[in-house]
């Protein structure tokens, strides 16, 4: 009797067959856990192919964890226990069977600052081609995807020049074409934008739209107007308000961005989206 | 009681600025002087041996074996001494004080163990060098006598190595001379430099530790991010950022063991040395031993002139080995 009132609190959104979608990454049951503290709690979310899917919430919701849990990224804190199944390519990343770099490789990320890696531009687009030993022609490949990450008509002419040379929005940029060096077909950004001035976001914005033609994206983002600007779904984001002390994130509510910030189903999303709290 | 928030604040401040600009002067100055006390000592040193050793720099100071005239006595055989054991020195410490500063940082559980191996690392690092002499003499010098005369390590090895008519036993594995390997290492080069491995070992492994740790760790969940196995991050991100803090320690550990006298006294580094080492196992004398023992005798010649002479001649190599490797660290220098 008491799980079920608990389950009543905080109804888990199953309910996506609504949406006629492909999916390309679902996670079931997701849970993470740091040490005793419960970060994320049984998440169920459907990750849809070719087009950008928003995580918003307030800080401390655990938008960042489910990012990082897609691609295995939180297996790098000491600590952090994974639950539940991150289902891709009707694999089970959580499998400890399955390689976490090999996952990486499919499933790139870009961080919040910038962080490009202290070599030439070209070196930063051609690392992780070098690392996963590409066959192709290396020149090319860092041509195609500096032009994909709409930056190589700022830096042909100085690809041998330090990546620290570059202004903030450009190396968030050329973060953006190392990831797309190893032909990932997921891109997860965490806040790609936060650290940069409103022209640079702007261009990372659009230079957003323009993959979705060929990635799938993930952005988390603290910022909404961004979120209802750039993306065709959204999924918000928590902490559970029974117990808010714990700070354990769940996900309240996932659909078409259009429906999340103008029709939200749940009170508690409509009162995040207008800014009640948060 | 309520508070009036409108209500007139002045007269609760009590600035004192001049009092408080006087306290950055005072401040300042004893900042300078702290410094000037420091230069005037080297000064007042560098000026002292100048004085007394300038005018016996001479060629013969570098070419010559030493003498029982002071007017031909070299110092030769100690600085071929010196740089062979500092060499060999940054050879043994490089590897392992790195390769340990790595796993401490990136492999080491957090655990009871690992916090007392890095209590033990910063208590290392104080202990003094005489007591590494001693270890080393014990454990290189002599092998805990393993190889002495009449037990069975020595029946078993004397079946195929030549006995040593000093003792101990000489491997000769490849028939080549100069690759002999000589048990127990006795008082030889190999012996010495192993010793101030040791010796440095906890500075470097400190010093490497502190750059490996300056690494941002963006920079690793982007190579992780990538693909990029442990090991890879480690060989291609961390290690090459890190270089130029890890070679800032291996200078300055080097520069302390080139300095170093009282570990080699006690593994028996010889003071008279007429003879250039033929190799590694050979005796040998280095610099500071060669001045200590200048020092000691009695004649002005040698006490004063010769020994200032040769102080200038080891400051100088000083500088010169540290300006090669400030050299090598700045080409490492990662840029920004």
């Amino acid at each position: 009797m008491v799980i079920e009132m608990q389950e009543e609190a905080f109804p888990r959104v199953t309910d996506l067959q609504d949406y006629d979608y492909e999916t390309v990454i679902e996670a079931r049951n997701l849970t993470v856990k740091y040490g005793e503290k419960t970060a994320i709690d049984m998440i169920d979310i459907r990750i849809p192919k070719n087009r950008i899917t928003a995580l918003i919430g307030p800080s401390g919701c655990g938008k960042s964890t489910l990012l990082r849990s897609f691609n295995r990224m939180n297996d790098l804190i000491p600590g952090a226990v994974t639950y539940g199944e991150v289902i891709y390519n009707s694999q089970n990343l959580n499998d400890t069977t399955i390689d976490a770099v090999k996952i990486r490789r499919q499933i790139g990320m870009v961080f919040q600052k910038p962080n490009p890696f202290p070599k030439s531009i070209y070196e930063n687009v051609a690392f992780g081609a070098r690392i996963n030993h590409y066959q192709g022609n290396l020149d090319e490949l860092v041509q195609i995807s500096l032009k994909r990450s709409a930056l190589w008509e700022e830096v042909k002419d100085k690809l041998q020049e330090s990546a620290y040379a570059l202004s903030g929005g450009q190396q968030q940029r050329l973060c953006i074409a190392r990831a797309l060096a190893i032909s990932p077909s997921v891109i997860l950004m965490d806040e790609p934008a936060a650290a940069l001035d409103p022209i640079s976001t702007a261009k990372i914005e659009e230079l957003m739209w323009e993959l979705r033609e060929r990635y799938t994206i993930v952005i988390v983002t603290h910022n909404m107007q961004q979120a209802s600007r750039i993306s065709d779904f959204t999924g918000f984001l928590n902490i559970d308000r029974q117990n808010p002390d714990a700070r354990i994130g769940r996900l309240i509510e996932f659909g078409e961005t259009d429906k999340i910030f103008f029709k939200p189903i749940k009170k508690e999303t409509e009162d995040y989206i207008s800014g009640k709290y948060g | 009681m309520s508070i009036n928030i409108t209500e007139d604040l002045q007269g609760t401040y009590k600035e004192r600025l001049i009092w408080r600009k006087r306290v950055g002067q005072i401040f300042h100055i004893f900042l300078l002087f702290s410094i000037l006390v420091g230069l005037f000592m080297l000064t007042v040193m560098l000026v002292d041996i100048a004085f007394n050793g300038g005018s016996w720099l001479r060629p013969e100071l570098l070419t010559n074996y030493p003498s029982r005239k002071p007017e031909q006595s070299g110092m030769k055989s100690a600085i071929v001494g010196s740089l062979i054991v500092i060499g060999m020195t940054g050879l043994f410490s490089f590897p392992v004080g790195v390769g340990a500063a790595i796993y401490l940082e990136e492999y080491a559980p957090k655990n009871h163990l690992t916090n007392f191996i890095n209590l033990n690392i910063n208590n290392l690092s104080g202990v003094p060098s005489i007591v590494y002499g001693m270890l080393g003499l014990v454990v290189f010098g002599r092998m805990f006598g393993v190889f002495s005369a009449d037990n069975f390590i020595s029946r078993w090895l004397s079946g195929f190595a030549d006995l040593n008519p000093t003792g101990g036993f000489v491997l000769n594995l490849f028939g080549l001379d100069f690759l002999q390997i000589h048990l127990p290492f006795g008082r030889s080069m190999v012996a010495g430099a192993l010793t101030m491995s040791l010796l440095i070992m906890p500075v470097v492994i400190i010093a490497a530790r502190e750059a490996i740790r300056a690494v941002p760790p963006s920079i690793r969940e982007a190579g992780y991010a990538l693909g990029t196995t442990k090991w890879y991050a480690i060989s291609t991100l961390t290690i090459p950022i890190a270089m130029p803090g890890i070679l800032t320690g291996m200078i300055l550990s080097l520069s302390r063991a080139f300095g170093e006298t009282a570990p080699l006294i006690i593994m028996g580094a010889f003071t008279y040395v007429p003879f250039l080492p033929e190799s590694v196992f050979d005796h040998f004398t280095v610099i500071p031993i060669q001045i200590y023992n200048w020092i000691t005798l009695p004649q002005e010649n040698y006490r004063v002139h010769l020994a200032a002479a040769s102080i200038i001649v080891m400051l100088l190599i000083l500088f010169l080995m540290n300006g090669v490797a400030i050299y090598l660290r700045n080409k490492f220098e990662v840029k920004w």
